[in-house]
């Protein structure tokens, strides 16, 4: 084996033990940091697969925003309320969730197995950091605005839900 | 793109298998580095000492080597000789995790911070975004050594970090891109590269933008390291010690480390991208130092000279300002910052546009005359703008004038 494969298994492993784990863990902060190492591993995967830039976006936008968000918000909560019990999930819940997963996860497998895949060497990392940038003002320059004034909006949307009104106060 | 020349290669030779390259990379890269945080830490903390000391007008220690300088070696073996204590009701394994966690998210920051000319673990493509990415994953570790320890201080103490963090990491992102768009590259070895030869090519004198950038950079780095005025996780006279409270023994000095090892970080990182990084800024002189085991020996004295300028001068701030509360500083980033950030990024490839600076000479050649002339002009403008909009901001604020006047 060489070390891009042994990599890529490693990568594999961190992004889905934490995964499973995230299923079956019972302390919502346990499970945040199970979230965390699950995010890191699949950063890991799209930088073997030569997606640096896009891995280290995962790191920056995941890791150091939603990440720390999701901390700050239960942090903010009661720390009972947020210990999770077991046998809480009701029967019916449990059969329906079950199903869901199952046809979900028979839905992927047929992809994998139709898809053709193609073999290739391992390359060396070509640098795409550049082509990302022309790209987004060039090409994609339309989309790219679009985001940018969709993220606007939504920016400007939720300082104005927050925003304290004179009447409360 | 081919391979960067890497000191690993430079060991081994260029054929050896990764398990061979993996190794040598934990031997030539890894085991210094972890020195060298020690060492940095070392030096840091004994240096806070005596700075804060004289500041305070005391002497600081003196009793253990000479002026003290081995009194941080004696407190570290108590520290590791200490108990090893975790609450009752803490989360042990978090507990356990979270100094990991924060010691790794500063020691991966090292990766990309040049030592000197070919003396760096990875030259990225990406460099400069990696840095801006791993920079708030020492954060997600105090987080958790807040949450872990299962006190209401430490939690106080998590809750102002996550603030914190969602806070500075704008303003610096800006300041990056101001510099990445100036450089055209994210490489660090390529923006240091470019501030060769005269004083005038380092990018904090290319236009008056990146002057203010550089300020900029400099209190979101401060927000970054926790230091003062933004130690709000820690905040001793409101917290007990914030969100190390718990913490104890050898867990709390990692904790400790990680400070003043992501201290070096940013400072080395001001150096690079703003200072020149290993270069002298004196073009004959570099000319004559050469490149080689010469330009690598110079160079690495230069940027950690550089570097440790720069953490004295977080000290200096340090014990100088007042701490400000956390809604001066959500304030301070987002309000204050991140308007002057934005400015800065459209000012300064304005500023390129229409007076681009021609002669950035290479080969060490005159000073760029005109161009760099007005900038240093319009950078003191800039500066005594920036500085009585911050002293009118404080006037405005009942607390914040009364700390300034005591």
């Amino acid at each position: 084996m060489d070390w891009s494969t042994i990599m890529w298994w490693v990568m594999a492993a961190v992004t889905v033990i934490p995964a499973v784990m995230i299923v079956l863990s019972k302390d919502i902060v346990r499970l945040a940091f199970w979230l965390l190492a699950s995010l890191t591993g699949v950063a890991g995967l799209y930088i073997l697969l030569g997606a640096d830039f896009l891995g280290f976006t995962q790191v920056l936008v995941y890791i150091g925003g939603i990440m720390v968000l999701i901390l700050f918000g239960i942090m903010m909560t009661n720390r009972d309320a947020v210990l999770m019990r077991r046998g809480e999930t009701s029967g019916g819940a449990m059969l329906t969730g079950v199903v869901i997963a199952a046809a979900t996860a028979l839905a992927l497998l047929k992809v994998v197995k139709d898809t053709k895949w193609k073999e290739a060497a391992p390359v060396d990392m070509p640098a795409t950091t550049a082509r990302v940038g022309e790209s987004l003002l060039t090409d994609y320059v339309l989309p790219f605005e679009l985001v940018s004034v969709l993220l606007l909006i939504v920016l400007c949307g939720a300082a104005y839900i927050a925003r304290r009104r004179p009447e409360e106060t | 793109m081919t391979t960067p020349y890497t000191l690993v290669d430079w060991v081994l030779g260029d054929g050896a298998g990764w398990l061979a390259r993996f190794i040598g990379a934990i031997l030539v890269w890894a085991v210094p580095i972890t020195g060298f945080v020690s060492f940095v830490g070392l030096l840091s903390i004994w240096l806070e000492r005596k700075i804060s000391a004289h500041i305070q007008c005391r002497l600081g220690p003196m009793e253990v080597g000479p002026h003290g300088a081995l009194q941080t070696v004696a407190d570290g073996v108590k520290l590791l000789a200490k108990e090893d204590i975790i609450p009752a009701d803490a989360d042990r394994i978090l507990f356990a995790f979270a100094p990991m966690l924060a010691f790794a998210g500063t020691i991966v920051g090292f990766a990309v911070v040049p030592f000197g000319p070919g003396l760096i673990v990875a030259d990225l493509d990406i460099g400069l975004f990696y840095l801006a990415a791993v920079g708030s994953l020492e954060a997600i570790g105090v987080i958790a050594a807040g949450w872990a320890s299962n006190n209401k201080w430490s939690l106080f103490g998590s809750v102002r970090a996550a603030t914190q963090v969602v806070s500075y990491e704008i303003p610096m992102g800006l300041a990056f891109v101001t510099i990445a768009a100036l450089a055209g590259t994210l490489s660090m070895v390529g923006i240091v590269e470019q501030q060769q030869g005269w004083i005038a090519n380092w990018f904090l004198f290319r236009n008056p933008f990146t002057w203010v950038a550089f300020i900029i950079y400099y209190i979101a780095a401060l927000a970054e390291c926790k230091r003062a005025p933004f130690d709000l996780p820690e905040a001793e006279s409101e917290l007990v010690s914030g969100f190390h409270t718990e913490y104890s023994g050898m867990r709390f000095a990692i904790f400790f480390l990680a400070e003043y090892a992501q201290m070096y970080v940013v400072s080395a990182v001001a150096a690079v991208l703003f200072l020149g990084g290993w270069y002298t800024g004196i073009a004959p002189l570099d000319a004559a130092i050469g490149g080689g085991t010469a330009g690598m020996v110079v160079g690495a004295g230069v940027i950690v000279t550089k570097s440790f300028l720069l953490v004295c001068v977080q000290m200096w701030l340090r014990w100088t300002l007042p701490r400000i509360r956390l809604d001066q500083m959500m304030y301070l980033c987002l309000k204050v910052l991140m308007p002057f950030g934005m400015l800065t990024l459209v000012g300064s490839t304005v500023w390129e546009h229409f007076l681009p600076s021609p002669a950035i000479v290479k080969d060490g050649g005159g000073w760029t005359g005109n161009t760099v002339m007005t900038g240093v002009v319009v950078a003191a403008i800039g500066t005594v703008a920036l500085v009585a909009y911050v002293r009118s901001v404080i006037r405005a604020t009942p607390s914040l004038r009364a700390a300034s006047n005591s």
